[in-house]
């Protein structure tokens, strides 16, 4: 009896490892449309060159002639699309350089579940793999436990989304592709003001979130100072996210024709539907965190019609390279890359140009990188995805012009 | 007879087991130090050792409220994250007045804990009043509304001292503070403790474990700690032999607590940027998770359990995207290992054998 019982947890055990196996093993069975398991697709496909190297020994890096760079990012989780687009957008930039059979690199993305202190972790564990230069953290929150240790150890840090301010102050070596919280939320009201004809203007935030307050802040002010009429600001957190229909008919009431929605998409899917449901239709105005609503596993984007974002990147924009990009994303992964996926590609070719415009070579240690790199980074501009001839200023921001996108059936589209 | 027993057999055996977890501590503090001495630590390991001794502290303190007073507590991230904040506000507003780090961090953890044990009051003299799914519920509650509370904090310092504000309606910043010129904003609400001076040590994190230690093994094994453990297996009977109730439980919950808030301290002021939302209720589960695996009222349990599960989902790394499912599935399968007959009977022959050996 006993015996049996002890039997049947092996037999328990040797099956759930079995099951494993035959998932790693078969990277191309997994459904492509979820974006959630889209990158294990990428990551496998993509790296044999990197896997062998990795781990135990990160002094081959010299002789293999390889630049390491560490990637850290939400791949699982609530802000999963964020991480994996910006990885995956990574890799293909990453490709891209290597086939050109110059400079080489080999991208290490690690997850950091959009937690503080696994992002710590995650950048203990590319430390030990050799990192030369880490592109991330994705979401603000943890690149701001991140930046410190970066700072610390010298290594140069480049975020391709963390939009904070306070990713970047203080710490010489963190720079950002994205634009910071204040600049978004200072650029909407902008753009509202400038380009739409509206009166009144409800915003609903998330005040337990660092990004949606941040920009919110800084379009309250940047309102204020236009003169712009804001009727209602409704406020919600982690815990409340699952219903809006208070804030919905409160804005409705207060007869706002423009919602300001400075939050991530998943709320945002929420309160479309929802007013949808009560036959309000205000323009709905979102910052770079409504992107990746489209790809929502079971969102109707037709809701989504007529959605204006502030987006540096538009998968529908007409140039070679965009259309190149867009193709082998959809290639890899199957679905339409975000901003976040534009991002994460320009990040690489930053470094690249940098360590290009630095002649910095493979052997050189990751503090001879970071202090190469910051030497040249704020003479140095890049085109790419997000932005026509990029260029940074010594506290970490970039200069880049905002555009805006609204979604026409399904897709972005430059209004 | 006392004479004749002295020495490491005449002593109890629980008395065994406390000096052999202070010992395991110990040698394990040691070692890791030697290690990392010799430079042979990974800087992932290395990164992870205050986190650990965190969590050490988290699951030992919930262990004496789940194990040993036997109630179920499923708030006990909410005093960690009021150690966290109050420790955090304690140390940043020091930094002048005790330019010395360690001792800044041994006030603040102190801060944190008396922080900490106020909220266990606060939250004890109602609660304990109710019994296990009920009380289950409102710990529940409470890890929930002090996460809450603490997002609308605003906190800075300046030569003023501390301003505080609390932002209930949304729409205040931290520039609504007032903050004169060279103030440092400590706390801004919704982006949570951000900008914090980094000064938790290792050191600190296995004094801190000792400390708990010391007091936890000290209290249950005192004439309190008997009171305490005869509420937890008949509450009527202990009731009925005149242990007042309210006190033996206001004194388990306090103490675990306050434990709870220390650790939080030397956690908020590990990270750079701490937000309130980390001490939601799956950080409290995983408290939980830590003190059932290593067994109810078994400290060194609790110490073993902590740690192992904490290195466990980092070394996972190396499987990718399957990390967590291989983590799901340990867990599962060391909960059915550490509940079945046929293992433990296992484990049991080989002792008895050993001990018949070494008899002979």
């Amino acid at each position: 009896m006993k015996k049996k019982s002890l039997a049947a947890m092996l037999m328990a055990g040797a099956m759930c490892l079995s099951l494993l196996a035959s998932c790693a093993s078969d990277p191309g069975s997994t459904g492509s449309a979820a974006p959630s398991q889209a990158p294990s697709q990428g990551t496998q496909e993509s790296q044999p060159a990197g896997e062998p190297s990795q781990g135990s020994e990160p002094s081959a890096t010299g002789a293999s002639g390889t630049f390491k760079l560490g990637g850290i990012g939400p791949l699982t989780g609530g802000a999963a699309i964020y991480g994996n687009n910006a990885m995956n957008g990574a890799q293909i930039a990453v490709d891209e350089i290597n086939a050109l059979g110059g400079m080489q690199f080999v991208l290490n993305p690690q997850d950091d579940e959009h937690d503080g202190e696994k992002s710590v972790n995650a950048y203990n564990t590319l430390k030990d793999w050799g990192m030369q230069a880490l592109i991330g953290t994705v979401t603000t929150g943890p690149s701001l436990s991140v930046g410190p240790l970066a700072f610390q150890d010298r290594i140069f840090m480049l975020t391709p989304s963390a939009s904070s301010t306070d990713t970047v102050s203080g710490k010489d070596n963190v720079y950002q592709v994205c634009f910071t919280d204040p600049n978004q939320g200072f650029r909407s009201a902008e753009y509202i003001d400038e380009h739409m004809d509206v009166s009144k203007i409800a915003i609903i935030y998330k005040n337990d979130d660092a990004y949606s307050q941040g920009i919110r802040d800084s379009f309250a002010a940047e309102a204020g100072n236009r003169g712009m009429e804001v009727v209602y600001e409704g406020t919600f957190t982690t815990d409340t996210q699952s219903d809006f229909s208070v804030q919905v008919s409160a804005a409705q009431s207060a007869g706002a024709d423009l919602v300001y929605l400075p939050i991530y998409y998943q709320p945002a899917s929420i309160i479309l539907n929802q007013a949808n449901s009560i036959g309000y239709a205000p323009t709905f105005f979102g910052v770079d965190g409504m992107d990746g609503i489209l790809t929502m596993v079971g969102f109707d984007t037709k809701l989504a019609e007529g959605v204006m974002l502030l987006s540096p990147f538009a998968a529908d924009a007409e140039d070679a390279r965009t259309q190149s990009f867009v193709s082998e994303y959809q290639k890899r992964h199957g679905e339409t890359p975000n901003q976040f996926a534009a991002d994460g590609y320009d990040a690489v070719y930053i470094i690249y140009e940098a360590l290009k415009a630095a002649n910095c070579t493979p052997d050189m240690t990751a503090e001879q990188i970071n202090d190469a790199i910051l030497g040249v980074i704020n003479t140095i501009s890049v085109d790419g995805l997000t932005g026509t001839a990029m260029t940074w200023a010594t506290d970490g921001t970039v200069n880049k012009d905002p555009r805006a996108v609204v979604i026409q059936d399904g897709v972005y589209v430059t209004p | 007879m006392g004479r004749v027993n002295r020495g490491w057999k005449g002593l109890k055996k629980s008395t065994k087991t406390d000096f052999a977890t202070y010992l395991g501590v110990i040698a394990a503090f040691v070692l890791v130090n030697a290690l990392r001495g010799g430079g042979m630590l990974s800087s992932s390991l290395t990164g992870q050792l205050v986190p650990i001794c965190c969590y050490i502290v988290m699951a030992l303190s919930l262990n004496l409220t789940v194990g040993v007073l036997g109630e179920l507590s499923l708030g006990h991230a909410g005093f960690m994250s009021v150690g966290a904040f109050s420790g955090i506000i304690a140390a940043m507003s020091l930094q002048r007045a005790i330019p010395f780090a360690p001792v800044r961090l041994a006030v603040a953890m102190a801060v944190g804990a008396v922080f900490a044990a106020l909220a266990g009051v606060v939250v004890g003299v109602p609660v304990l009043r109710l019994r296990g799914d009920y009380l289950a519920i409102v710990t529940l509650a409470f890890g929930q509304i002090i996460k809450d509370l603490l997002t609308c904090l605003l906190v800075g310092y300046d030569s003023d001292g501390l301003h505080m504000a609390f932002n209930l309606s949304g729409t205040l910043t931290i520039n609504d503070l007032g903050l004169k010129e060279g103030g440092i904003a400590i706390i801004k609400g919704a982006q949570g403790a951000t900008g914090t001076v980094t000064i938790a040590s290792f050191a600190a994190g296995f004094v801190l474990i000792m400390i708990a230690l010391a007091v936890i093994l000290n209290l249950v094994h005192s004439r309190s700690g008997r009171a305490i453990m005869a509420l937890r297996d008949n509450q009527i009977a202990a009731e009925s032999v005149g242990i007042n109730v309210t006190k033996y439980k206001m004194m388990a919950f306090v103490t675990s607590a306050a434990l709870a808030g220390a650790a939080g301290a030397l956690y908020g002021l590990n990270y750079g940027n701490l937000l309130a939302s980390k001490f939601d209720f799956n950080t409290s589960i995983l408290v939980l998770v830590f003190v059932v695996l290593g067994g109810l009222g078994n400290m060194w349990g609790s110490i073993i359990a902590a740690t192992v599960l904490y290195i466990l989902p980092e070394l996972l790394r190396e499987v990718r995207d399957y990390r967590m499912l291989v983590y799901a599935i340990v867990l599962i399968l060391v909960m059915l290992a550490t509940n079945n007959a046929a293992i433990k009977g296992f484990f049991a022959r080989i002792f008895r054998r050993e001990k018949g050996g070494a008899v002979q």
